[in-house]
Formats: structure tokens, sequence, C-alpha cells
């Protein structure tokens, strides 16, 4: 399933499968199959190439969150994915970088282009997760974020007067880093995505995987993998949410063997048989970021990006928020935020976030 | 010999060698820091021994409700005929749960239980055979992920600085390139000074070493705390094609021997090839008898500040043993006589002077002491 789709307005319609967009001829070809139940061309067709050069002009939004503790190497991986410094990072050890005291929630937006597609990046960082003594509950700021751009979409969706386009700032996606230890995941990770992954996408990645040898590894994804089934934790891609056998069977292999992806990020580049690589030198050798041999980063770039972005913004759009929408509007009485019957006004968003669905 | 200039006791270095090799020698090493680090590896490869081969971590969803507990493992390494009985004192469960508070208290208290175990005996009427449990020195491992020191790790370093010998390392060292372990370290030892913390200090050469090895000695304590790699594994190095000790990657090998890829070498040959009896040294002498002090001070003030643990230490000691054989009851009893004694002496002198006073003998001054 490759979804290069531009993004639309939620219609279900707009869904289906597509291949790559490839260069358009200029006049649409006569088809040709004889059993054509078309008594002539009509040029339905060309809905694609309209589109897309819709989606070129509009550009397009992502969210992407960054959630781990510090030091796993977040923002240079969100760096090295997008190709460029879009994730704010604390670069010499020298500079004062004080762990704040609470999760804090920074969200930096950039945009960037490529084949004359814009895109809106934004990419929130988390800083202060799991570094205290004491991380009682240090996801609920990051939920309460969540839930709060849902809520201001869905306040936007049920005005009267709508934007043409309603901004999307819902996180589209939360990359979950996991320590290297080589043992399991520890109790914060469990904890975590127990909470989170009802209510977004959560992609969980190995940070810093040039610790471990191949055997270190698998065994090691094996062991998360065990523990994330046996806790009932639903990482993105769920399984429920497969549309079709075509999307099962891709999405399996990845859930099954890739996933989580063992990455290596880095900024350098060095010399490595005449070409220049991004990468990691060390006295035993230098790791390239893009070498399949050495880490998953290219399957996880492909994976969110170049195959899974589209349907990322989907899952957040039809599942996510559409789960949050029903219980927002179920909790007002079937009647959406901030009105009440006979014109009275109910109180507004909760501060406490929402209990997930379970 | 019979060279009227010579006594011979220039042999007595030999003599207490010879004696302390029949003895044998204890050592107990503790090893902390949050799991995932390298500890077991690292001590295998440090003493050449398979001492975790049966282990077993539990997983995330076991490790949500579990405490912090205290193993010791201990194993008889001989080499070179001289006998040595390591124990490793290990903490799993340090660091792994969501809630850390406090949870150094439990290493705390167990190294003050030694200390107290020690106290003991000393006072005690046997002293012949004492076993000495007291930890010698503890490898605090700070990942190589963080940015420096991480608020645990302060914590935890500042309750116990005052009790072991801590020898800090970085574990998992292969994570880090020249620049970022260069960086690490000087990060670390930055936090060390800002937060007061004491760490061994490594002794400094003899002044009659010569240039060479001082210089080489400098360089080493320069490399502190020292970056670590383990591995139980020997490997075949595929450029030179010897075995070595080492984690095969993908992108080439990293040897755990060779000093240029991590510190091992300077760690072992610093705590074992040469400070293993310095260390043992340090604690008698200094880290226990501060805490002998502590305790004997508040068992001679009483009703002083340190009530609680005076009465905490009687309590105790009243049930394990009946009261007349108490070996620190005898001593608080001595204590108390003194104290007695020099109450009365007081008394006395009082009394004296104020019989001088009364007697308003003027310019004589009887000095009837």
């Amino acid at each position: 399933m490759s979804k290069g789709l531009p993004e639309t307005r939620s219609d279900a319609a707009m869904s289906e499968l597509v291949p790559e967009p490839r260069p358009k001829p200029a006049v649409p070809m006569k088809p040709v199959s004889i059993n054509s139940n078309l008594l002539g061309y009509v040029g339905i067709d060309t809905i694609i190439e309209q589109m897309r050069k819709k989606t070129m002009k509009t550009g397009f939004d992502f969210n992407i969150m960054v959630v781990g503790q510090s030091g796993l190497g977040k923002s240079t991986l969100v760096n090295t994915l997008f190709k460029s410094q879009v994730s704010r990072k604390a670069a010499s050890w020298n500079r004062e970088e004080k762990i704040p005291k609470t999760v804090e929630i920074k969200a930096i937006g950039h945009v960037i282009e490529e084949g004359g597609v814009k895109m809106k990046l934004t990419v929130i960082d988390t800083p202060g997760f799991g570094d205290q003594i004491n991380n009682e509950n240090c996801w609920e700021p990051i939920e309460k974020y969540i839930n709060e751009q849902y809520e201001k979409f869905l306040k936007e969706e049920v005005n009267i007067a709508r934007k043409k386009r309603i901004p999307d700032t819902r996180v589209h996606c939360c990359l979950y880093f996991i320590s290297p230890t080589g043992h399991s995941l520890r109790p914060l990770d469990l904890e975590f995505m127990k909470h989170l992954s009802k209510v977004v996408n959560i992609i969980p990645v190995i940070a810093k995987a040039d610790t471990m040898t191949l055997e270190e590894k698998s065994e090691f994804k094996q062991r998360v993998r065990k523990e994330l089934e046996v806790n009932g934790i639903e990482f993105y891609p769920q399984k429920e949410f497969d549309e079709d056998l075509e999307d099962k069977t891709e999405n399996d292999k990845i859930r099954q063997e890739s996933m989580p992806f063992a990455v290596v990020g880095s900024d350098k580049e060095y010399q490595v048989n005449g070409k220049r690589v991004l990468g990691r030198k060390t006295p035993w050798g230098i790791i390239e970021v893009e070498n399949l041999n050495h880490c998953e980063f290219a399957l996880l770039r492909d994976f969110v990006i170049r195959t899974h972005l589209q349907d990322l913004k989907e899952v957040t759009h039809n599942i996510h928020y559409e789960t949050y929408r029903a219980k927002r509007l179920n909790d007002n009485g079937g009647l959406p935020p901030g009105e009440g019957l006979l014109g009275t006004v109910l109180p507004p968003v909760p501060a406490t976030p929402c209990p997930s669905a379970e | 010999m019979q060279d009227k200039e010579y006594v011979g006791f220039s042999a007595l270095p030999s003599q207490l060698h010879r004696k302390s090799v029949k003895k044998g020698f204890d050592f107990t090493l503790m090893v902390a820091g949050e799991s995932g680090l390298g500890k077991s590896t690292l001590i295998n490869s440090l003493f050449l021994t398979n001492l975790y081969e049966d282990r077993q971590v539990p997983e995330a969803s076991a490790r949500l409700t579990r405490t912090l507990t205290i193993e010791r493992r201990s194993v008889e390494i001989e080499e070179g005929g001289i006998k040595v009985k390591l124990t490793l004192v290990d903490t799993p469960g340090f660091g792994d749960a969501v809630d850390c508070s406090d949870c150094w208290l439990p290493v705390v208290r167990f190294i003050e239980e030694q200390f107290e175990q020690y106290l003991r005996d000393e006072s005690g009427l046997n002293r012949k055979n004492i076993q000495d449990s007291r930890v010698h020195c503890c490898l605090y491992f700070i990942s190589p992920f963080g940015r420096g020191l991480r608020p645990l790790d302060v914590a935890f370093l500042r309750a116990m600085h005052e009790k072991v010998n801590i020898i800090p390392v970085i574990g998992k060292a292969d994570a880090l390139m020249p620049k970022e372990t260069q960086a690490l370290k000087q990060k670390i030892r930055d936090q060390l000074k800002e937060e007061e913390i004491n760490i061994y200090q490594f002794p400094e050469c003899d002044s009659d070493e010569d240039e060479e090895f001082k210089r080489q000695d400098a360089e080493m304590k320069e490399r502190i705390p020292f970056a670590v790699v383990g591995s139980s594994e020997v490997v075949r190095d595929g450029g030179t094609s010897r075995p070595v000790r080492g984690r095969c990657y993908s992108w080439g090998t990293v040897e755990v021997e060779n000093p240029h890829h991590c510190d091992f070498l300077n760690l072992r040959r610093m705590l074992v090839q040469t400070h293993l009896q310095d260390l043992k040294e340090v604690t008698h002498d200094l880290l226990y008898e501060g805490y002998r002090a502590r305790c004997l001070q508040s068992l001679a003030r009483p009703g002083a500040r340190d009530r609680t643990s005076r009465s905490k230490l009687s309590r105790q000691s009243a049930t394990e043993i009946p009261l007349p054989m108490l070996p620190l009851a005898e001593t608080e009893k001595l204590i108390r006589e003194k104290d007695e004694e020099l109450r009365r002496m007081q008394e006395m002198l009082e009394k004296m002077q104020a019989q001088m006073q009364q007697s308003q003998a003027p310019g004589e001054q009887s000095d009837s002491l």
C-alpha cells in the first residue's frame, strides 16, 4: 500500500488506494480495454492529477511528537528524518541545559518543501519526560496537550461560520524512544504507552541502537514486542484499523518483524568509500545511518514519510479524533461543547484529560 | 645474615606478604546503577569469571511493583598463589520504578549495617575471626545516553559518598564517539564538583617513582570517570584475526582491552591491580572510623541529639543477645562510669573552691588538691 495522496477533508470516499503519482501525460489517453463499461472516455481518472495539483498549491500539515528520556537522540533523529534542522537541539554539551522539573511541551513549526510540495511540519518536543526521580504521571501533560488539540479542532468544526481549511494541530504521530538497555521495556515505557496508545498513534523506536549487536537487537525487539502484546498495547499500525487484506499483510510484516525500529541518528557527514554519508565515527568503524546493515533508520523514514504519512493523518482524524469527539458529545448530552439545552452554556473543557476509551 | 650492621627487619614486608598469602584476601565490591548499563557484563570481564550465569532479568510488568533488593554473591578467585574471596553486592531494581524516591535508602542502610556489625564485633570478646563484610568500594554506573548525571544519580551519590568509596564509571561506552566521551566526562566532573560529591581519590604516586610512571599515572587519573565496555565473549577481530575480548558490530569490532576504544584496562589496573589494598584501608581508616565516631558520640551524650539512633541501637542489641553479655552495652557502661567519675570529680572541685572562699584567708591559697 502506498499512499501518496495529499491531505483531503475527512471524506472516506477519497481514501482509495492509489499508486505513487507518476508523471501524467498532458492529454489523457483513451483506455485500451475493449471490455470497458463506459461508452466512451469520460475522464474521471484525471481526478488524481487534479488532487495532486491542489495539494501542491495548498500544502499540508504534519505534526510529529517525540517522547523519551533526555539524551536519547530525539532531536537529532527528527532532524535526520526530515533532513533539516527542524528540532531545537542541545547540540553542545557545554550549554547549560537544565532538566525541567515538570514535563514541558514545546512545539516548533517549519515549512519544508520538496518537489513542489510544501509541508508545514510541526515537531512537538517533551523535555523533562522520565528524567525526574519521581516520574509518576509524567505523561499527563502530554495527554492533556493531545486532547487540547482535538478540542481545538472540535470547536472549529462545530462553528457556524467555519474556516475553509481548519488548521490541524492534532498530533498525527508520536515517536516513543525506548532506551537500548538490552533487557526489556522499563516500567515507565509501559505506563506511558498504556495510557497514550488509545489517544494517539504511537510508533516505538529503539534509540541509539549502535550499542547493540545484531543478536542483541533481535532478541531485544522480540522481547519488547512480546511485552507490548502481553500488556495489550497497540502501537501504530494498529491491527484493528487494517482496512483490507493487502493492508493487513503489509502491516503484519512490519508489526511482527520490523518494529520497533532500531535507529541511529546523526547530523554529521563522513567519507565512506568515496561517498559522503551521514554517520557516527568511532575508533572501531563508521556507523552509517542510512545503511540497512547498520541500523533501521531508512526503514523508519520510509515507513513514516514515504508510505504511511497520509495514513497516520487519516487514522488520527477518523479514529482518534472521532473517539474524542464522540466522548465529548456524549458527555454533553449529544450536543456540541459550549451549548446546552435551551441555550444555557455548559462548562468548558475539563481540566483533566478525558479518560481514554477502553 | 651475619653482618653486624644488618638487623633484619627489612624482611618484614615479605613476612607480611607471606602471612597475607596464607590468610587470603577479602574484598567486597558493590555495583550500582540503573539496569541495562552493562554492570554484570563488566564484572564478568573484570574478574574473568561468570558470576551472573543463571541470571534472569524480570520483565517490565514484573518490575512495576518490585522494590529494590540487595543481593550478595561470593566467589573465590585464585591467581599466582593468592586467594581472593570476592563478594559482589548487587542492587537490582535500582532506578527501575516509575517513582524512585528514596530508592537509595535500603542501600545506605545496608552499608551502615555492615559498619554496625563490624563495630559490634570489634567491641566484642572474641576478635580473632572478625569477618569483614564492609563494602570496600562501590562502582557506580552512569548512563552514556544522558547528558551527565541525572537527578537520581546525584541523589544516590550524595547519600553514599561519605559512607563508601565511590568509583563512577560510564557504562556501555561504545555508544559514544570520542568527542562525546570527553564532553560527557567533563560534564560529570563539573557536576560532581558542583554537588560537592567526594569520589574515591586514587592516591598520589610515591615520589621515588620515575617520571614516565608519574606521567602515565596522571594521564590515567584524567580519564576519570572511566568509560568502559565489557564483554563476556572472545571474538575474532576481522582485521588482525587474533582473538580478542570484544563486541562485534557490522561496522567494526570494539576491543575491550584496547585503550583507544575504552578505559577498561585503566579501570582494571587501578581497581584490581594497584588499589585493592588502599580501598580497604580507606574504608577502615576513614569511612568506618567516621561511622564509629558518630555512633559512639551519640551514645556518650545521653539525652542529646541522637536519641533515636541510640535507642535504636540498644533496642536492637537487647533483642539479639542477653543483656550481660552485650559488648555494646559494656562500652556504654564504661562510658557512663567515666562520666560519673568526671561528675564526682567536678563536684569535689566545686566543694573545695567553695571551702577556700569561705575560709577567707587572705593571700593564703591552700592547694589541697
